[in-house]
């Protein structure tokens, strides 16, 4: 067996009946130790260095904070790969060592890669959120709602970083008089998770009056926000009494926070808006209605005082001779009507008085004689209707319409 | 609650601004309203003016946690 601590002697005395190997052999030797020992080896590191190469191989380093090993994984098998390899990746690989005797080098040869850095923080993500879900921690019911002025904003947040910078230039455009207390704190790295719950819950008991809490950060990687992915940070701001708005990233960005958050704004500008906007809604609808009621109680008072002139201006009151003679007039009116009326009833009665007249006419005596007819009487003035009541030498008297004759029965 | 005596104060104004316009109002009644409108719109404008703009920042000195006027350090306004 070669004595690996005796290097010096043996490089020293080659021909002492030690066994000496050329390059090649050696390489060789290795490389059927290295590849007979290691067929299958899962190994977990960060990429570095990643190239791909034209023929579609892919060559790189995975190394962790002390070592590194080379590795390559050829087209064929990089084709199934569900994520985009790039520096600064941490993965989990499965392939075999071989060596390159050429070279005397070896390195792994990877035939399947899976992303952990991101599907660990994911399913941590998964966990956590199904947990707080269990817990009714992202219920309806204990979203608070956001009060409708704001005058005291909290702000939690790095004091260097853009979305404070967002926040406040936002609120600078708005003009709004926001009272604005930062409380500074890392938003990302290891205590970043311990400062934010310690701001929220140092603000809840030190700075009741304030409206609202802004809690977030600018974008960057799921690791850079992960701290609102903190189980800490989601039950400080859970528990919050002052209602909290989270803007953490950007739109698509969605953390742990943002769920137990009593409102979420997609970006720390949007959050700043929310808090601004309404308020200078309010600030207008005010100016406007204030504006409504003086217009309308302008043109109210307006429309009374024509009521009132046009009071003045009337007749009854300015010439109240006009009713008294429009009264006498109507007066005249109804007298000649009543004339009238009474005119017409007596005309009536008084044709139909003629018609009775004349129908008695008809019927007189007179009439009958006036017509030729005469009546005749005995001397004493009786009627004689019979020619046997009269007698030789009798004398009548005979009745015309003009007079009366004495005459002799023959 | 301040607040919801504000809400409460703003959706008044609106019933009257409302009642206003879409009434036939004697002129008594309506100077009540305009009054109460009034008075409704200078309350909420104090509230909305109860504050002016500033920023602050918490720092730590000495263990103990003090508010500051907050300085920005960027070329703005």
């Amino acid at each position: 067996m070669v004595d690996l601590f005796d290097f010096e002697s043996s490089n020293n005395n080659n021909d002492d009946g030690k066994k000496i190997y050329s390059v090649s052999e050696i390489n060789n030797e290795i490389k059927i130790i290295l590849e007979d020992s290691y067929p299958v080896v899962w190994i977990s590191g960060e990429i570095s260095n990643f190239k791909t190469y034209s023929s579609g191989h892919m060559y790189f380093n995975l190394k962790d904070e002390n070592s590194q090993i080379s590795a390559v994984m050829f087209s064929g098998y990089n084709q199934k790969l569900n994520f985009i390899p790039k520096d600064g990746i941490q993965i989990l690989v499965f392939g075999k060592i071989t060596s390159y005797v050429q070279r005397g080098t070896y390195q792994i040869q990877v035939s399947y890669a899976k992303e952990i850095g991101i599907g660990s923080l994911q399913e941590m993500f998964e966990k956590l959120k199904n947990k707080l879900e269990t817990e009714g921690l992202f219920d309806h019911k204990y979203k608070k709602q956001i009060p409708y002025i704001v005058n005291k904003v909290g702000i939690i947040t790095s004091k260097d970083g853009a979305a404070l910078h967002d926040i406040l230039s936002v609120l600078d455009r708005r003009f709004s008089n926001i009272e604005v207390l930062i409380y500074s704190v890392r938003v990302q790295g290891n205590e970043a998770k311990y400062e934010i719950a310690k701001a929220v819950e140092y603000l809840n008991a030190n700075y009741k009056d304030l409206d609202v809490l802004l809690v977030g950060r600018g974008g960057g990687s799921l690791e850079d926000l992960w701290a609102f992915n903190e189980e800490i940070v989601a039950r400080a701001v859970f528990n919050s009494k002052i209602p909290v708005i989270s803007c953490v990233g950007h739109e698509v960005d969605f953390t742990i926070t943002d769920f137990v958050s009593d409102l979420r704004a997609a970006t720390p500008s949007v959050a700043a808006e929310m808090v601004a906007k309404n308020r200078i809604d309010i600030e207008d609808k005010l100016t406007m209605l204030k504006k409504a009621i003086t217009e309308k109680i302008a043109n109210i008072i307006f429309l009374a005082e024509e009521k009132i002139n046009k009071f003045k201006t009337c007749r009854a009151l300015s010439k109240p001779y006009l009713i008294y003679e429009d009264k006498m007039m109507y007066i005249d009116e109804l007298k000649d009507k009543l004339v009238n009326s009474i005119k017409k009833v007596y005309e009536d009665k008084k044709s139909s008085l003629q018609t009775e007249i004349q129908k008695l006419n008809l019927l007189s005596p007179l009439n009958i004689l006036q017509r030729g007819y005469s009546v005749c009487f005995d001397e004493k003035g009786s009627l004689i209707k019979k020619s046997e009541q009269l007698l030789k030498d009798d004398t009548v008297n005979l009745k015309f319409s003009d007079g009366t004759v004495k005459a002799k029965v023959l | 609650m301040k607040k919801n005596t504000f809400e409460t104060s703003l959706k008044r104004l609106e019933v009257i601004v409302d009642e206003m316009e879409n009434s036939q109002l004697d002129i008594d009644k309506a100077m009540k309203l305009f009054e109460e409108g009034v008075s409704l719109v200078n309350d909420c404008s104090a509230k909305l003016d109860e504050t002016k703009k500033k920023i602050e920042i918490l720092v730590e000195k000495n263990g103990k946690i003090e508010k500051e006027k907050f300085v920005r350090n960027e070329n703005e306004n």
